[in-house]
């Protein structure tokens, strides 16, 4: 996401000093309300009575729930607050164990959570109340393509374990598994565009144009694993994806997957341009015509040619020509909300920026007082170790004190850190989910070329043909030939304008989907955007509590100096 | 403001005298450095202020006397109760400044004031060097005179104490060493000595790195300031085009984040005015120490070296005695002249000793006390931001409750 793996490694090597460190001064701190000796002198601490409020029992931490995330480090502190209500509590929070574990908890607790492949909330949609769809990707294999190695034994590939729990009726089964490989993905993905125009479609994970040795460096193929898993869950939440058919035979049909593989370019070309001169020369002027079924599917990545650089000639047509095309764009409702979401997508992208520049300002400013405390610890062994007079031992005491809130605070800011990132994070997610509503909007603009396109055709044969009835009666009879030639292009005539009905029957298809999508998307970019502001905000004033509490103990023992002021 | 005691065991506050009459009113000694200035232009620019003393001391014209002083003034006063004072620990001086562009920011004055005023108030509480002649020229003489005394202590004074003999010894005394083969620095054997000496020199590195840090907290601070204040503005501009409940609750975010902001700047200065330089006055108070321990060093290497000299001299003198030499008379007046020199040394080394005995026991006391108001104003600090923190965040969660569902 944001590299949080590199800050993660830096910090834990600081970390590790500090843990030695404060280790065997917990002990110290624990013991330390019992030792008013070493607090004899000066003014400082008369009382010595030691005010923590190590999670102040007041504030709201069992509310602190992030959306309906279970943070389990809050929870779990708040809990252990309940139990001891005395110094103590700080060790045990401090304890290295649980605060590693909570810091990998809550990473494993967003995988888990992903259940439905939307991150933190659930509340996306009505209807995944009671079904589900979860899906998992593990134990990748490399394997040997046996058949096509021109290279004996060099074509190998990695294939993963995708395991699936359900109880969808489409499904026969409620957990079932089944081997697949990256291509598979490509061509589920494929077929999926091809059907699925005008749906926000997530986007599957990238082709590296790898070779085999990299495949099997573990950290790629782990990396594919975690990218993978994630494509799947984001397509088993799509209320629409989630049905198909692709997915379905996908996840469950054992052996060979039975979806069609797109050819690849360079055939497609090839088939195309055996096609072309035909086309061009008219063997049959007919078959100049669009294939109207062909009409359902976009020109670009077709084998028609033809159909190509005539929807080619079209577009600039509508941006360069004079005339307005037919059929425009009229839905100002569509163009509003295009444009909303283009602005959207900027300010996002701008957030996203200044957001991680304060995930790296609060990593910073928990280093810097881990530093600083441990300086400080440094300092107090220093003056303990050959204290010659009472002020310096005492003095020793007050900066371990200092020292040892000074990295609680850092280890806060760190916990505190780990978090935003995850709640932040969805605004990268959104962005990515940009993308694939470029996409569908990519399909409808591509659906309307056909249709204009297909008018064009028609209102030139319309001409074609007036200009020969013209010419025509004004002969006897006619020619021979142009009639014949009338009458196939009246043929053809028909054959274009059945193909434009259908074009403009898959452009409103195409156009009704996007609307759907499009109000999916505001309901849980709404529903999803409020859970990450409330978590952030929830998380912020937490932590901030937390750390009120560390700093305040230590004003209050301290509290004395302040009567005793010798300067300004 | 601050009372002083005249007297070391002097007595407690005010409380128990009647304020009315003079003689029962207990002496004190205020002063304070304020209201910066800048004069002139250019690179002859500079920063003036004022110093405002008020006492009832009968040394000091009146009671309240306002003079106008500039750094360079503070480091003569410095300089000469240095060597005035030897043994004592001088109340450091904040830095000449190194950079240029920051010698007349708003923040350096600030710190070089308050460092200012907290040297000559320790000075006026302290129960010897309150009662310097120079403390007094420093807060009472008019411009005129103290620029006269300032432009006197240039020449000749810096180079070595008024004691002329004593440079004419030392090359004596060195050409001696040479001739006797003795070119090892001659070195106090005081085990407790020798441990606060070891104590001080590590000290140092040790407060210098804690201070490192602080002054980059200082810093960190003014950063996540910053990109508070950069990530509140981008969220607005969000909210902004995106309108309804969402819209208001990104800008509602959006505002709190760039108050937070201003708290942060604002803590960042509480931060380095209370915490780091506090800190940077204990390293430079260490520093002054050093220089006490280098001087102190010097007098115990005067008092050998005359010890020395004193004895060659005695065995001249009695070859000159036996052999009846014209020379002895003369010989007898230097070498009465170095044993008065010789007490003198060690009258020097010892005072030394004493006063530096009681410094390190005044000293670790005051540090206890300073460390410990910095610790509270940090803590303080600290605990203060983390509450408006938590106070500006809670208060928007019922706002985004009430707003989610709208």
């Amino acid at each position: 996401m944001m590299g949080l793996e590199n800050h993660e490694a830096q910090l834990y090597a600081s970390r590790e000093e500090m843990e030695s460190l404060v280790l065997d001064d917990d002990d110290d701190n624990n013991n330390n309300g019992t030792n008013p000796s070493s607090r004899s002198n000066g003014g400082a601490n008369g009382d010595g009575s030691q005010h923590h409020h190590p999670l102040s029992p007041s504030s709201p931490f069992a509310e602190i729930s992030t959306t309906d995330d279970d943070d389990p480090l809050l929870s779990s502190s708040s809990s252990s607050s309940s139990r001891h209500q005395n110094p103590s509590s700080f060790n045990s929070f401090l304890e290295p164990p649980s605060y590693a574990d909570a810091v990998f908890r809550s990473f494993d607790g967003d995988r888990g959570k992903q259940i439905n492949g939307h991150g933190a909330t659930s509340t996306s949609s009505p209807s995944t109340g009671s079904d589900y769809l979860k899906v998992s990707v593990t134990d990748p294999q490399k394997e040997q393509d046996l058949n096509n190695s021109l290279v004996p034994g060099g074509n190998s590939f990695v294939t993963y374990l995708i395991t699936t729990w359900t109880n969808l009726p489409e499904f026969n089964g409620t957990e079932f598994s089944v081997r697949r490989r990256f291509k598979d993905v490509v061509t589920l993905s494929d077929r999926l565009s091809d059907s699925y125009r005008g749906y926000f479609i997530p986007l599957r994970p990238d082709k590296s144009v790898v070779e085999s040795q990299v495949m099997q460096k573990q950290e790629f193929v782990e990396q594919r694993r975690m990218a993978l898993e994630k494509y799947l869950r984001k397509l088993a939440a799509h209320p629409v994806m989630r049905r198909s058919e692709e997915l379905r035979a996908f996840l469950q049909a054992q052996g060979k997957l039975p979806l069609m593989k797109t050819t690849d370019v360079a055939s497609r070309m090839l088939d195309g341009a055996v096609k072309l001169p035909k086309q061009l020369f008219g063997e049959s002027v007919v078959s100049a015509a669009v294939d109207p079924d062909d009409v359902a599917q976009p020109a670009k990545g077709g084998r028609d040619l033809l159909r190509i650089f005539k929807e080619l000639r079209q577009s600039v047509i509508n941006d360069w020509g004079g005339t307005k095309p037919p059929v425009v764009e009229e839905d100002k409702e569509f163009l509003e909300k295009k444009k909303k979401l283009e602005d959207f997508e900027r300010e996002s992208s701008n957030v996203s920026q200044q957001a991680e520049s304060l995930v790296k300002a609060q990593q910073d400013i928990g280093e810097t007082l881990g530093q600083l405390g441990l300086a400080f610890v440094k300092l107090t062994k220093f003056e303990s170790e050959e204290a010659m007079f009472n002020p310096q031992k005492l003095r020793a005491a007050d900066m371990k004190n200092v020292a040892t809130s000074a990295v609680k605070a850092s280890r806060l800011y760190r916990e505190l850190n780990a978090q935003t990132v995850r709640h932040l994070d969805k605004l990268h997610e959104y962005l990515g989910v940009m993308l694939t509503v470029n996409n569908a909007y990519a399909d409808r603009s591509n659906a309307l070329l056909t249709v204009q396109t297909l008018l064009s055709e028609l209102s030139n044969l319309s001409i074609r043909i007036e200009k020969l009835e013209a010419a025509a009666s004004k002969i006897f009879d006619g020619d021979r030939s142009r009639v014949r030639k009338i009458e196939e292009l009246k043929e053809t005539m028909r054959v274009t304008d059945d193909a434009k009905n259908r074009a403009v029957r898959e452009y409103e298809r195409i156009k009704e989907n996007n609307k759907k999508e499009l109000e999916r998307l505001d309901k849980e970019r709404h529903d999803d955007f409020f859970g990450m502001l409330k978590g952030f905000v929830v998380n912020q004033a937490g932590y901030a509590e937390k750390m009120a509490g560390v700093w305040e103990a230590v004003a209050n023992e301290t509290s004395g100096y302040a009567k005793s002021s010798l300067m300004k | 403001m601050i009372t002083t005691q005249r007297s070391p065991t002097g007595g407690g506050g005010g409380g128990s005298q009647s304020p009315r009459s003079p003689s029962s009113q207990p002496p004190f000694l205020s002063v304070s450095v304020t209201d910066p200035a800048k004069m002139g232009n250019g690179v002859q620019a500079y920063i003036s202020y004022k110093v405002i003393t008020k006492t009832n001391l009968p040394e000091y014209q009146g009671s309240e006397k306002i003079v106008i002083r500039r750094y360079t003034d503070f480091v003569w006063l410095c300089d000469r109760l240095f060597e005035k004072y030897k043994g004592i620990f001088i109340p450091p001086l904040p830095e000449k400044s190194t950079v240029e562009k920051f010698r007349f920011s708003a923040e350096f004055i600030e710190m070089r004031r308050q460092a200012l005023d907290t040297f000559v108030n320790r000075i006026a509480l302290h129960h010897e060097l309150q009662q310097s002649e120079d403390l007094r020229t420093f807060l009472q003489a008019d411009e005129q005179t103290m620029e006269r005394a300032r432009s006197q202590d240039t020449g000749i004074f810096k180079k070595k104490p008024s004691d002329l003999m004593s440079i004419f010894r030392g090359v004596q005394s060195k050409v001696t060493d040479v001739v006797l083969g003795k070119e090892k620095p001659v070195e106090e054997s005081n085990s407790e000595y020798d441990k606060f000496k070891k104590y001080i020199f590590e000290l140092e590195d040790h407060l210098a790195e804690a201070q490192k840090h602080a002054y980059r907290l200082v810093k960190r601070h003014r950063e996540l300031g910053q990109s508070l204040a950069d990530f509140g503005k981008a969220i607005k501009l969000l909210g902004a085009c995106e309108g309804d409940a969402l819209g208001t609750a990104f800008s509602e975010l959006g505002a709190k984040s760039e108050m937070l902001s201003i708290k942060l700047q604002r803590e960042a200065h509480h931060l380095l005015m209370n915490f780091e330089e506090p800190l940077k006055d204990y390293v430079r108070a260490v520093q002054s120490i050093k220089g006490t321990i280098t001087e102190r060093a010097n007098a115990f290497r005067q008092q050998c070296e005359l010890t020395e000299t004193i004895k060659l001299k005695e065995i001249d003198l009695n070859k000159m005695r036996l052999i009846r030499s014209e020379k002895m008379l003369d010989a007898e007046h230097e070498y009465e002249e170095l044993k008065v020199a010789g007490q003198e040394a060690t009258r020097r080394f010892e005072t030394i000793v004493k006063l530096m005995n009681e410094e390190i026991v005044r000293f670790q006391d005051q540090k206890t006390q300073d460390m410990g108001r910095a610790f509270h104003e940090f803590a303080k600090g600290q605990a203060r931001l983390a509450n408006a923190i938590a106070d500006a965040w809670r208060s928007l969660i019922p706002k985004l409750d009430s707003l989610s569902v709208s």
